[in-house]
């Protein structure tokens, strides 16, 4: 299989002139922004994968005088820590990414919704925010961004439960159509980008997309960023372009010794080691929002799968049935086929379950509670039984 | 308009409807559970999911508005398999013991589960692993969270048609639960005891509290003589629980019910409700007088009428400072209660300590009222037991009468005669009609210019309405009101009843008398009544109570001789130092957060 092998980059901590870039953007129409974003290729970094432009060209269609751009940095995914990281060192990029996201879109304000964990950043990011306004305000943007915390609910990351946490609300996800670029926070036309998608969005109109789409490959554009972690010698964010083989990451960060790599967090793939070497990350293979995390022979994937389970039974907000009840009949299933308690064929009606969750959940967290449970279950069946 | 298909049927409909609507608008029956129609759309159920084509998902179809070229299949094997499923995880949380469980037989979740799930279940029973608690602490409803399916219908009904919110969702995935503030009992929250959860509750989670076993228990008492009274919203619901159509008036076959039942006298609350017209009307009177022409300070305007017990708890939690306007008259349950053990005891010589006094009413809220520290004027609980319609239904069938076949009986006399204006009070403007009937008269000396005295401004299912009557020709005493425009308001539901007391409160809204029901239609929506509910029911209820109105000899209070006899005999003179002592109550403030 042709492949674009492992290549580091560096284009989200690069550092660049912001001014310059928002001084581009603001000579540049609405049209022109979102055409170079559309032209990008730039899907969705937070692991559903929607295309960017297409995003932004809906929510800039919309008639409405208030719209919002809102930055999902509820960064909760096991596993998952770049945004943190990207936060911490380029927080002028993600504002940059925002403001020129307000000027497509015709948004003059924009929420960033912070995981409750992260507060210790935000003293220097609200210094940080307070020269970009200025900044911003002195090339005559007309966009102001305001703050609000997570309290700890995974599922606060899910877009709509987020609206409805910004809006005061218990964060339940809404039932969709309408879908945010229409109907989103406080009702209004809203864009909401994950924290990686409003930069590397930011640095397209810097560099412009012809640029951009030399690196990575058809349906995979450009480069992400990638919180490794587990059984590697060099856990930590790396920037790589789209395209290798798990293979050809595993040569990179395993320690030799690697049965697995779970890729999409606790809501994502697991890929054994005989498929390694088929195995593309990206929207042609196993999407991921950059969660990697590395099993080596020591590790039982009973414990790993329970573990997510236990997540799930817990992080779900519990508002629909297949989801509520779904994880707990899911996570009491292997446990009871562990004990010896339920026969191992009630492991197929499990994977049933599965099926049912992802396609009646209501949301995303539902609907992807499957993949990691087929995967593991699926691929190291005798694991799960003995 | 929008063209879709559904099970390769072609059906055209509006833009905006649900795939659930266009589905039955072709014959074609979409199970669900968390939809109601009284409430906006949950989709959490997802019981209705059903297949649309190109749709990476199923989709719920009750939150899924239709779109153009949409085609849909609500019985393909994917949603067989995801119903079946959806079913079989509902239940492996709830407790199914069916057989011992007061909904038994009106649950949607076992009609559900008869048609997707029997045999073997599939999935692990999960009700275990949880510390469930049953509340039992309101003395009005039951709530048992092993039954609770999440459906959150209570917690929308809570919310939005009652603007209360004692339930609401608390934690989260496993845990998640429907809960009071601070998880604290139900009797100690700010809940009215309406009942309009239990109503919408598709399983046995929240039921009212039962008295039915009490009540056989004083009947088979020979030492205790049990009075019965009967409210005027009872008798166009009782016969939907008795396999009757909605509307159906049932008010001969009630009386004969209960007596066969063995109550020693069946009455009827619709005298007190004359009672409560004379008693309010004079009251409304007075207060206008004392407040419009002797600047009488210490009287509060516009009054609101105090019927509800539903509303009366909503205002001392909500509005404490606006006390001062609500009627010191007792509802008719409580004037009735307090009668029984005072002037009907002592007209039939019997001694009140061994009068069992019961109320049917079409409310929750009733149990609790009647329960009131302050609901013992005549010395004794003026109302020992109070029972729904729903309990009612469930006495008659346990003693094995052939409904339909009964003969009409009439109420016995003494508080068995009333008026049309008595029987309007199940209404959502009743009382405000039954008010204006006697009140216009006193004070013109002529009867409502109305035809047929039915006054059509007052009545209607709209959530706030307006009227205003203009005074004209009084007596001498009532000159004061000469030209005077009577500005009324009338308010169901406690959505509807917070949007006027918080005008009120405003000083925003100019009335003299608002009427208050805190259910929707007033108490023929109440929240005893038989289940299901919706717009539809209520309005057949409603056309019935207005035809048993048009269908009564006496169509005015102050014609009731019952009622002129009671004031003669024991009660002096309407407002009078006896009426205050029995008919009358005062209210407490309560906490709010």
């Amino acid at each position: 299989m042709k492949n674009k092998g492992l290549t580091k980059v560096d284009l989200i901590f690069e550092t660049v002139d912001v001014r310059k870039v928002m001084q581009k953007a603001f000579e540049m129409t609405s049209e022109e922004i979102i055409q170079q974003v559309l032209e990008s290729g730039l899907k969705g970094r937070g692991g559903a994968g929607f295309p960017t432009g297409l995003k932004w060209k809906y929510t800039a269609a919309e008639k409405d005088p208030d719209k919002y751009i809102v930055c999902n940095a509820d960064e909760g995914e096991p596993g998952t820590f770049k945004d943190r990281e990207i936060l911490d060192k380029v927080a002028p990029k993600v504002y940059a990414g925002m403001a020129i996201a307000g000027k497509a879109m015709g948004a003059r304000k924009g929420f960033i919704y912070l995981r409750g964990e992260y507060r210790f950043l935000l003293p220097q990011l609200f210094v940080e925010l307070h020269k970009f306004h200025k900044m911003i305000a002195e090339i005559g943007y007309d966009f102001n961004i305001e703050y609000r915390m997570g309290s700890g609910a995974y599922i606060c990351g899910e877009e709509s439960a987020l609206f409805e946490s910004i809006e005061g609300r218990r964060g339940e996800p809404r039932n969709k159509p309408p879908y945010p670029t229409t109907s989103g926070l406080f009702s209004k036309p809203t864009s909401i980008n994950n924290v990686e998608t409003l930069v590397t969005a930011m640095m397209i109109i810097e560099k412009g997309p012809l640029e951009y789409v030399k690196l990575g490959t058809k349906d995979s554009r450009g480069s992400k960023v990638f919180s490794i972690s587990g059984d590697t010698p060099i856990p930590g964010i790396f920037e790589l372009e789209l395209g290798m083989t798990v293979q050809q990451f595993v040569n990179e960060f395993g320690d030799g010794d690697t049965k697995a790599v779970q890729v999409g967090g606790a809501s994502g793939f697991c890929v054994p080691r005989k498929k390694f070497a088929d195995t593309i990350i990206g929207f042609e293979g196993v999407p991921t929002g950059g969660s990697m995390k590395l099993f080596n022979s020591s590790r039982s994937m009973y414990n790993v799968l329970h573990n997510y389970l236990e997540f799930f039974t817990e992080e779900s907000c519990g508002q629909c049935t297949p989801c509520r009840v779904g994880c707990q009949q899911l996570f009491k299933g292997i446990e009871k086929v562990k004990k010896g308690e339920a026969k191992s064929t009630y492991l197929n009606e499990l994977v049933k379950l599965a099926d049912t969750m992802k396609v009646a959940s209501k949301c995303g967290l539902g609907q992807s509670v499957g993949n990691a449970f087929k995967s593991i279950v699926e691929n190291f069946r005798e694991e799960i039984i003995y | 308009m929008v063209t879709l298909k559904i099970n390769e049927h072609e059906v055209k409909v509006a833009e905006g409807t649900t795939i659930l609507s266009a589905a039955k608008t072709l014959g074609i029956n979409i199970p669900t559970l968390c939809n109601h129609p009284d409430l906006c759309v949950a989709g959490n159920c997802r019981v209705c999911v059903v297949e649309q084509k190109g749709a990476r998902t199923l989709v719920a179809s009750c939150a899924t508005p239709v779109s153009e070229g949409m085609e849909i299949q609500t019985n393909s094997l994917k949603v067989r398999n995801a119903r079946k499923h959806i079913v079989e995880l509902l239940l492996s949380e709830h407790r199914a013991d069916c057989t011992k469980c007061y909904k038994n037989q009106n649950c949607e979740l076992q009609t559900l589960a008869n048609e997707y799930s029997f045999g073997e279940h599939i999935f692990l029973d999960l009700v275990e692993d949880h510390n469930y608690v049953i509340d039992r602490s309101s003395p009005a409803f039951i709530k048992d969270d092993s039954k609770c399916i999440r459906c959150q219908r209570c917690v929308r009904t809570c919310a939005q048609l009652q603007h209360v919110s004692a339930i609401a969702v608390s934690h989260k995935g496993s845990e998640m639960k429907i809960s009071s503030f601070h998880d604290r009992p139900m009797s100690h929250v700010v809940c009215t005891n309406c009942g309009q959860c239990v109503n919408r509750c598709p399983t046995g989670a929240l039921t009212e509290k039962t008295y039915i076993d009490q009540v056989w228990d004083a009947i088979y008492d020979n030492d205790k003589h049990v009075v019965v009274q009967t409210a005027p919203a009872v008798r166009v619901a009782l016969g939907e629980d008795l396999g009757y159509d909605p509307g159906e008036r049932v008010t001969g076959k009630l009386v004969t019910a209960l007596r066969q039942l063995g109550f020693d006298s069946v009455l009827d609350t619709d005298f007190t409700a004359d009672l409560t017209i004379i008693e309010e009307g004079t009251e409304l009177l007075t207060r206008l007088k004392k407040v419009l022409v002797e600047g009488d300070k210490t009287l509060a305007l516009p009054m609101f009428t105090s019927c509800s017990p539903g509303w009366i708890k909503f205002i001392e939690h909500k509005y404490p400072h606006m006390l001062p306007n609500l009627s010191t008259c007792k509802s008719p349950q409580q004037m009735f209660g307090a009668l029984a053990k005072t002037f009907y005891a002592k007209k039939r010589n019997l001694d009140p300590a061994n009068v069992v006094s019961v109320s049917i009413m079409p409310c929750t809220a009733k149990k609790y009222e009647a329960d009131r520290p302050e609901m013992r004027s005549s010395g004794y609980k003026d109302i020992d037991y109070v029972l729904t319609t729903r309990e009612l239904a469930v006495m008659i069938k346990q003693a094995g009468i052939d409904f339909r076949t009964l003969e009409e009986g009439h109420y016995d006399s003494v508080m068995g005669v009333s008026t049309g204006a008595g029987v309007i009070f199940g209404a959502t403007g009743g009382v405000m009609e039954a008010a204006l009937r006697t009140a216009y008269e006193i004070v013109t000396g002529r009867p409502v210019p109305f035809k047929n005295l039915n006054i059509m401004p007052v009545r209607g299912m709209e959530g706030v309405r307006e009227a205003t009557i203009k005074i004209e020709g009084t007596m001498e005493e009532w000159r004061f009101l000469e030209g005077v425009e009577l500005k009324v308001a009338i308010a169901h539901g406690l959505v509807n009843a917070n949007k006027i007391a918080k005008a009120v409160s405003q000083g925003k809204a100019q009335y003299h008398f608002i009427e208050i029901m805190a259910c929707p239609g007033g108490c023929l929506g109440g929240g005893g009544q038989p289940i299901p509910t919706n717009a539809d029911i209520r309005q057949k209820r409603m056309e019935a109570i207005y035809a048993e109105d048009m269908h009564m000899d006496l169509r005015k209070s102050h014609d009731n001789p019952e009622v002129t006899a009671i004031y003669q005999e024991f009660l002096e003179k309407p407002n009078g130092h006896k009426a205050h002592e029995l008919l009358h109550t005062h209210y407490t403030e309560r906490e709010s957060y």
